[in-house]
């Protein structure tokens, strides 16, 4: 099980994968926007989606669960 | 002269256009968005207007709220400063309609140059020269694939409304093509300018320099002279410098004059900036674009001449008839001091634990932030400005290492690091650099 954490504080711009979605490694999961940058959150290994902890318009702080991998 | 000023922007522009409004005796008028109600800029204005929420739309681009912020406060005239509504025609058109005194140029140059193609095919016309480029908006792939193959490659894509280096991507062949002209795409959806993208002869080995231009009021454009600007991360700058250490005397002449050239085709008024593109090898240029407004790196040319260009963009607004002398000397450097790691230069906000600027003899800091404020993810990553002047550039070297090293900031991640590694960088320190010079020394 992998847990993705946010970098950053950043506004969450796009959720691209739903629970439960097959991803490969490097495989974009949500797309972050930050000081007019959009920064891609991807998957740092192959799995499944078990969970998606965040919702488009959120504000995240860095440390933040951002979805777990299984 | 009006009697008051709004400044319909935040953080280190607005709280610099503040300071010289106050410095002329007139009021200073500021808006802000919730996310800004701590900022030096809102504290130090006469009287300052909540706007709404944190999001841009919601406050600083929203052109209503604005408008109704100047009605209420009885603001004289608008100063838009850079990014947000400066190169807005609409917002102009309703401030002049409203009564107050746009400080800009006429809504219909803010048009005219703001369509970057039009702005290259009205530019070729008038005798300043080109890149190679579309003449005509391409909206398709299969236009950009066919264009492509006509100017020939590599090619720079990027919106034509767009600006600040956002959507901007080289392609090299058909495959990566696809990718910049989707990224552009994509941005021109997302920050604005309409969906129409623009194809240009990408030149390999360019040095970016820009000429500062101000359009009197009686109908006359002079040039204050060039900043190079070709210290860039993702095609936005980090460093400017002025005088450019890559052009020759005559280039600087030819492009001092095409800029001058570039005002009267449009009948500028105002303080405005004529972007070239330099081929290094070939020692020419041609036109990239002209931003109708007050450029981030406008201290630069302050340092170098002794204007205060906000107080000319105020006394040209108010149809003050006056000569301008031009007589620069020394060497400025500015330092655009991020929010951002000094590696990877992604973004990295956050509450201000220790804040301490470097002061001296040449050094000049533009900020917008005091400790204890917070650089929220809302806006760019611009915290403050260190500018340096010397007799020399080596001098203003010297300075710029003092004081890098000097300033303190603790809290938000920053790029200072990265400032200080420019500066003891062979390439930069010699002058003979170019705009892939931060890629070169992060590959």
């Amino acid at each position: 099980m992998a847990e993705v954490r946010a970098e950053m504080v950043a506004n969450v711009w796009k959720i691209v994968v739903g629970e439960g979605d097959t991803v490969n490694e490097g495989d974009t999961l949500v797309i972050l926007e930050s000081m007019k940058m959009e920064i891609p959150v991807v998957a740092e290994d192959a799995g499944v989606v078990a969970q998606i902890k965040v919702a488009e318009g959120d504000v995240i702080q860095e440390g933040d669960l951002i979805a777990v991998i299984e | 002269m009006f009697e008051s000023v709004l400044v319909a922007n935040r953080g280190e522009i607005a709280r610099r256009v503040i300071r010289t409004v106050r410095r002329m005796g007139l009021r200073a008028i500021a808006v802000h968005s919730e996310a800004d109600a701590d900022l030096p800029f809102v504290r130090e204005a006469d009287e300052a207007v909540l706007l709404g929420p944190a999001s841009p739309a919601q406050s600083y681009l929203d052109v209503e709220k604005v408008l109704d912020a100047a009605r209420k406060s009885g603001a004289a005239a608008v100063h838009p400063g850079y990014g947000f509504l400066s190169e807005n025609a609409d917002f102009a058109r309703a401030v002049i309609e409203a009564g107050m005194v746009w400080i800009g140029p006429a809504p219909e140059a803010i048009v005219q140059m703001g369509d970057k193609i039009n702005a290259r095919n009205l530019m070729e016309n008038a005798g300043v020269p080109v890149a190679a480029g579309t003449r005509e908006p391409v909206s398709t792939l299969a236009d950009a694939v066919r264009a492509a193959d006509e100017i020939g490659y590599p090619l720079m894509v990027k919106t034509a409304g767009g600006g600040g280096g956002i959507g901007m991507g080289v392609a090299y062949d058909e495959k990566s093509l696809a990718k910049a002209f989707e990224q552009a795409s994509r941005a021109a959806a997302r920050f604005g300018g309409g969906a129409a993208i623009l194809l240009e002869r990408y030149i390999q080995r360019a040095r970016h320099v820009e000429v500062q231009i101000l359009g009197l009021a009686d109908g006359t454009v002079v040039a204050l002279g060039e900043r190079d600007c070709s210290v860039q991360r993702r095609h936005q700058k980090v460093v400017e410098e002025s005088p450019s250490p890559g052009i020759t005397p005559e280039l600087r002449e030819r492009m001092l004059a095409a800029a001058v050239r570039a005002g009267e085709a449009v009948g500028y008024r105002g303080a405005g900036t004529v972007e070239c593109l330099v081929d290094v090898d070939r020692q020419d240029f041609v036109f990239l674009e002209m931003n109708t407004r007050l450029q981030v790196e406008h201290p630069v040319t302050e340092l170098v001449t002794g204007a205060d260009l906000v107080e000319h963009q105020l006394r040209i607004a108010a149809g003050e008839v006056y000569p301008v002398e031009v007589a620069p000397s020394g060497h400025a450097i500015e330092f655009r001091v991020y929010a951002e790691d000094p590696k990877r230069f992604f973004p990295g906000p956050g509450k201000i634990a220790v804040w301490e600027e470097p002061s001296g003899e040449g050094v000049r800091v533009d900020s917008g932030y005091v400790a204890a404020n917070t650089v929220t993810p809302f806006y760019d990553p611009l915290m403050a400005k260190l500018c340096v002047h010397g007799a020399t550039r080596a001098e203003a070297l010297e300075r710029a290492r003092a004081a890098v090293a000097a300033f303190r900031v603790e809290g938000p991640k920053n790029n200072l690091p990265f400032c200080a590694e420019l500066l003891d960088h062979p390439e930069f320190a010699s002058g003979d650099y170019d705009t892939g010079l931060v890629s070169r020394m992060r590959s």
